[in-house]
């Protein structure tokens, strides 16, 4: 008798898990799919991006204006917090002293723990008054946005720092010897290397902005349409799911997985362009 | 080919819900209207209760059921939210024993009885800081109708108002349209909020925010300082006092409901749910226990 292979049992094992994460995806794409059957039955699909509004109890069912804004918020959102995030990175990576870099990364560190719900909480009582004394109702895409940029910022400070760490030494130590100035070497040797990791990061934080529930639900105004303005409310898909799924019956519930399943949609496209457009490291 | 889908969709669905009540069947079944006799006399009662639907009573439902049990050791009550609309779903299905519905049945919904438990009113609420001390009716509907803007034209501040509308589903957003004969479609709301609490949050930091919530909820905040207040409705203060007495005219029923007749275990909360000892509890939660 030989004693089993050990890579054999961890290529099993690893197996099963690679198995499981694939299949989990797939039951709830199923289960979505199973639960939003009815509605797509019963009526029109085009009617979700042409019907006068969304009130699902008296029969119309406009999701299109919940799509746009998943994406413009989640857009914006990325749009402060990236740069932010990322300057933040490498000022405590290449220019802060070790008693500054260290109580930064703890700080952020703790942020990165902290609910979204607390988030949102603060964003009701402090951003959306503030907004609202500047142009009512307060509630609205910018206070979405800003709520949403304070979520997923921690995070993308502490991938970008994971990133720029990660650069090979010598290539800094070569550079260095050449006498390049800090910024010089930041600008093409560094961030160059670095550029896939600090991608992948804002697009897996993209991921985590768009699938926001609660703070978004609370700071946004929820009302379902087309913003005219940054100081207009809005309403998202997650939170569509979250105001109403628990009162939802029949056709509505129905609606309302249909919304779960356009979220999916679009995070999928959102990766596939990432993808797509993912940079390669390259050094200049 | 649709017809034949959906077939098989409900019948898939109809096997599942029959597993599960079967199941249910089976894990409680046998400990339910079991009563076991202690010294005293006093017979304790145990088993399972499972309880679901408006979140307006849920909490209350919870309360309930926490000194129920604290009596009953044995007993296990488990509240579960999700709507007066599930309330009664799930009785239907009898998958719950007791479902809560936070409005008077409607006459058609005669396979189900109601079992009084309380009344609540939804108050009107604006800023304390609000110059505004009354609105009438017909001033209410305009303003969710989009017809009035400004606070100005009512005698305000010259400052645009904030309309706060509930969620579709919500049985205050029904009770609220079937007062004022509204449509949610036709209402222009700048906010649309969940659950009570997120409309006082909002109104307390809003100076320009009209809003309507639960009086209880309402009152309870008033009580605690929230910069929040309830106006009256066609001169009558939106008090649980004047609630109580019948005036307040914006009120809806909180209703314990069963399939036909409960069990002897859903009998007995019941019973308690109308005993004097939990109409102090019901009143903590600024609900007016029926007489």
């Amino acid at each position: 008798m030989f004693p089993l292979n050990k890579d054999k049992i961890l290529l099993i094992v690893l197996r099963i898990m690679a198995g499981i994460s694939v299949l989990s995806l797939l039951f709830i794409l199923f289960y979505l799919v199973k639960e939003a059957l009815p509605i797509l039955q019963s009526i029109s699909s085009h009617r979700f991006f042409t019907d006068e509004s969304w009130h699902p109890t008296s029969g119309s069912y406009l999701l299109l204006p919940m799509i746009i804004g998943s994406i413009l918020i989640m857009l914006g959102a990325m749009i402060v917090s990236a740069p932010l995030g990322i300057l933040t990175a490498i000022l405590s990576q290449f220019y802060a002293p070790p008693w500054f870099t260290k109580p930064l990364n703890r700080t952020v560190e703790i942020l990165s723990g902290i609910p979204s719900v607390i988030y949102g909480f603060l964003g009701i009582v402090t951003i959306v008054p503030l907004l609202a004394e500047f142009q009512a109702p307060g509630t609205s895409v910018l206070a979405g946005v800003i709520v949403l940029s304070f979520i997923v910022l921690p995070n993308i400070v502490l991938i970008s720092n994971n990133a720029l760490s990660q650069i090979e030494q010598v290539h800094i130590h070569n550079a260095m010897s050449l006498g390049l100035s800090r910024y010089a070497i930041i600008r093409h040797v560094i961030l160059p290397q670095a550029k896939p990791g600090l991608f992948t990061g804002i697009v897996l934080q993209s991921g985590r902005a768009i699938g926001e529930t609660l703070a978004v639900l609370m700071v946004c105004g929820n009302v379902v349409q087309i913003p005219g303005s940054i100081f207009e409310p809005v309403r998202t898909l997650t939170s569509n799911i979250a105001l109403e799924m628990a009162y939802a019956m029949n056709d509505h519930r129905s609606a309302l997985f249909l919304s779960g399943l356009m979220l999916m949609v679009v995070v999928l496209v959102v990766i596939l362009i990432a993808e797509k457009f993912s940079p390669q490291a390259n050094i200049q | 080919m649709h017809q034949n889908s959906f077939t098989i969709i409900s019948s898939l669905n109809k096997t599942i819900l029959l597993t599960l009540i079967s199941f249910i069947l089976l894990t409680t079944g046998c400990e339910q209207q079991k009563t076991t006799p202690v010294a005293g006399g006093v017979a304790q009662l145990s088993g399972k209760l499972n309880i679901t639907g408006s979140s307006t009573i849920a909490p209350l439902a919870a309360e309930l059921a926490a000194i129920f049990e604290s009596k009953n050791p044995q007993l296990r009550i488990n509240v579960q939210t999700g709507g007066s609309s599930r309330g009664l779903a799930d009785i239907r299905q009898g998958v719950s024993d007791i479902g809560m519905v936070s409005r008077k049945l409607k006459t058609e919904e005669n396979d189900i009885q109601a079992h009084l438990l309380a009344n609540d009113g939804i108050s009107i609420i604006v800023h304390k800081d609000n110059p505004i001390t009354s609105l009438t009716e017909e001033q209410i509907k305009s303003i969710y109708l989009g017809k009035i803007k400004n606070w100005k034209s009512l005698n305000g501040v010259d400052k645009k108002i904030t309309v706060i509308n509930k969620a579709e589903g919500r049985s205050t957003l029904e009770v609220f349209l079937h007062f004022f004969k509204l449509k949610n479609v036709n209402i222009k709301p700048d906010v649309i909020i969940g659950d009570n609490e997120q409309g006082v949050k909002l109104v307390s930091r809003n100076r320009y925010a009209i809003a309507y919530v639960s009086i209880g909820t309402a009152e309870y905040n008033i009580k605690s300082g929230t910069t929040i207040k309830a106006l009256p409705l066609d001169g009558v203060e939106a008090t649980t006092e004047k609630l109580a007495s019948g005036e307040f005219p914006l009120s809806r029923e909180l209703n314990f409901v069963t399939k036909n007749k409960p069990s002897p275990l859903a009998q007995a909360f019941l019973d308690y749910s109308r005993s004097n000892e939990a109409r102090k509890t019901i009143e903590e939660f600024g609900f007016v226990p029926i007489k």
